[in-house]
């Protein structure tokens, strides 16, 4: 489909005969946000691997932007503009708030070593841009007085943000966002509702998974359930949530799983 | 008094530039780098091997500088896909079979006669006499501009890269960052600042041979890098001076000691490893290095 913004067609991966992801399909449509849930060990972050390019699959395709992603190195991956975050925060502990956040930007030219060495006006120049643009992003999520923190002392919620706010600085198009809420106390995760839509009426789209399932339904245009390695039902969110089968892959088939 | 100040000024000089070359690799890329003192033996040998077939003396010292870069990136290219103890384990191979050619390469490197009688920079001007201290000067001037090189890189939007990579190598990716790219060119550069160290260090000894390369001066440049703060390039230089204060002092006192050479030697080691022990104790971050960046997210 031409508004698909990422489309993944039947994607196998198996670890050592574990089969993780079973033939897993999977849209994304320009500008939407897309629910992903499952029990445990169901392949949601092993997809999140696979479409980022951290994994290679053994079969299937992966279009982004109707362009075949499947097998790019996961840099390039993340050049294009599909960017992903991780279930763990993985912040960046030994350099500040504000490193971490500078790092994200795309097209550095002090990143080359020639150019850092010989042009220092011009990296100047784009250093103060970039700062700019990491404070701006820092306010958004409420931790521009971190700025100069190592990432490292951060609060569990607050590296979560960071990792947030830093995928942000790579001007990504679609975002992976892996359990953005984990860690998140319950004030604060209103307010990151708030900002994840403030960030779709800016045109980006979002892939995410999360456990906590109040959140997902406030955010999503559309649910998929994955079990197994594949996808168990998708759809509008409140029907499939509703889906006896999505419940039986929570708590078990059997007569005495009733609702 | 003043010729020995100017040898410990010229030794710990010439090792502080090898030991900041293995700081940019470990210190800020996170690379095990076990066979530094090949890059060393590279540019020493390929300095004097070319300056006495009449190739201008800069020119050889770069030659050196270049050869080991390539060495090191090969060996990186080859590795850093790898586990990260592989790079470990191949470059302190490499550094062991690189000894062992040239000690039978005769034709070539005379191999453990050595090389001598080769040219040494501006030394018809200077003269035999002050050369030692023209050399200090010179071997200063060197190590400053290395370190100002090494701290506006670790400055630059380059080394924040270098570091998210030895922090966390899938962050780098998952921001477009060709993580591999990024070792590869510290170990090359590293590399290079090491066959710097080597070429002056042949113009220091007016003599080399293949067994001023075993695998303890690599970890002669460890001590240095772990001492003063890994990291950190002053704590390098500063680990340098340290270690061979440390050789020279304890050179004096042998006289009052009754131990045999080769038993003082041994007890000077078993003393530098008490010490580095106490240090991991009581400052595991090094004389210079930072507290927040080793106790934070552990």
């Amino acid at each position: 489909m031409a508004d698909d913004i990422l489309s993944v067609n039947s994607v196998r991966k198996s670890f050592g005969g574990i089969s993780a992801l079973d033939g897993c399909s999977l849209r994304v449509k320009e500008g939407a946000i897309v629910g992903l849930i499952g029990p445990n060990g169901a392949g949601k972050s092993t997809l999140f691997d696979v479409i980022s390019g951290f994994v290679q699959p053994d079969a299937g395709r992966i279009l982004f932007s109707s362009r075949e992603i499947l097998g790019m190195p996961a840099y390039k991956i993340a050049r294009l503009g599909l960017v992903r975050t991780f279930q763990i925060p993985r912040s960046l502990m030994r350099m500040t708030v504000l490193e971490n956040m500078m790092l994200g930007a795309q097209g550095q030219a002090g990143e080359r070593i020639h150019l850092t060495l010989l042009c220092r006006g011009r990296v100047m120049a784009q250093e103060k841009d970039i700062k700019e643009k990491a404070e701006e992003i820092l306010q958004f999520f409420d931790l521009l007085r971190m700025r100069d923190e190592y990432a490292g002392s951060l609060s569990g919620g607050q590296k979560k943000m960071l990792e947030m706010a830093r995928a942000l600085m790579a001007d990504p198009r679609l975002l992976l966002l892996d359990e953005p809420f984990a860690g998140v106390n319950p004030a604060l995760a209103d307010r990151l509702i708030e900002r994840i839509r403030i960030l779709k009426e800016r045109g980006l789209s979002m892939v995410i998974i999360e456990h906590a399932i109040p959140y997902v339904l406030a955010l999503s245009d559309r649910l998929y359930v994955l079990n197994k390695g594949a996808v168990l039902a998708s759809g509008h969110p409140q029907e499939v949530i509703s889906d006896r089968r999505v419940f039986e892959a929570y708590l078990g088939e059997g007569d005495n799983a009733q609702p | 008094m003043l010729d020995y100040l100017v040898s410990i000024i010229l030794t710990a000089g010439i090792y502080a530039i090898f030991a900041l070359g293995l700081n940019l690799q470990w210190g800020y890329a996170g690379l095990l780098n076990f066979g530094h003192v090949a890059f060393m033996a590279i540019g020493a040998y390929l300095t004097v091997l070319l300056s006495m077939n009449g190739i201008p003396i800069f020119l050889a010292v770069l030659a050196g500088m270049i050869l080991a870069g390539a060495a090191g990136a090969s060996l990186g290219v080859a590795t850093l896909r790898l586990r990260e103890d592989y790079l470990a384990i191949v470059t302190i191979g490499f550094s062991e079979i690189l000894r062992f050619v040239l000690l039978n390469w005769s034709s070539l490197t005379r191999g453990s006669f050595g090389l001598f009688g080769y040219p040494r920079p501006f030394q018809d001007l200077v003269g035999m006499r002050d050369y030692n201290l023209f050399l200090a000067g010179l071997v200063i001037a060197v190590l400053l501009m290395v370190y100002a090189l090494l701290e506006a890189l670790s400055r630059s939007p380059w080394g924040r890269v270098l570091k998210s990579v030895r922090d966390d190598e899938a962050v780098a990716v998952s921001l477009g960052k060709n993580a591999f790219s990024y070792k590869v060119q510290a170990i090359a550069l590293g590399s290079a600042i090491a066959a710097l160290s080597g070429s002056l260090l042949a113009f220091y000894l007016q003599y080399i041979n293949p067994n001023n390369f075993q695998p303890v001066e690599t970890f002669y440049a460890w001590i240095m890098v772990i001492l003063g703060g890994s990291g950190n390039n002053r704590g390098t230089i500063l680990g340098a001076l340290l270690l061979w204060g440390f050789f020279s002092t304890t050179r004096f006192m042998e006289g009052y000691l009754s131990f045999s050479p080769s038993a003082s030697s041994a007890a000077r080691m078993i003393l530098i490893g008490l010490i580095l022990i106490g240090l991991m104790m009581f400052r595991p971050q090094g004389l210079l290095g930072r507290e927040e960046e080793l106790s934070i997210g552990r």
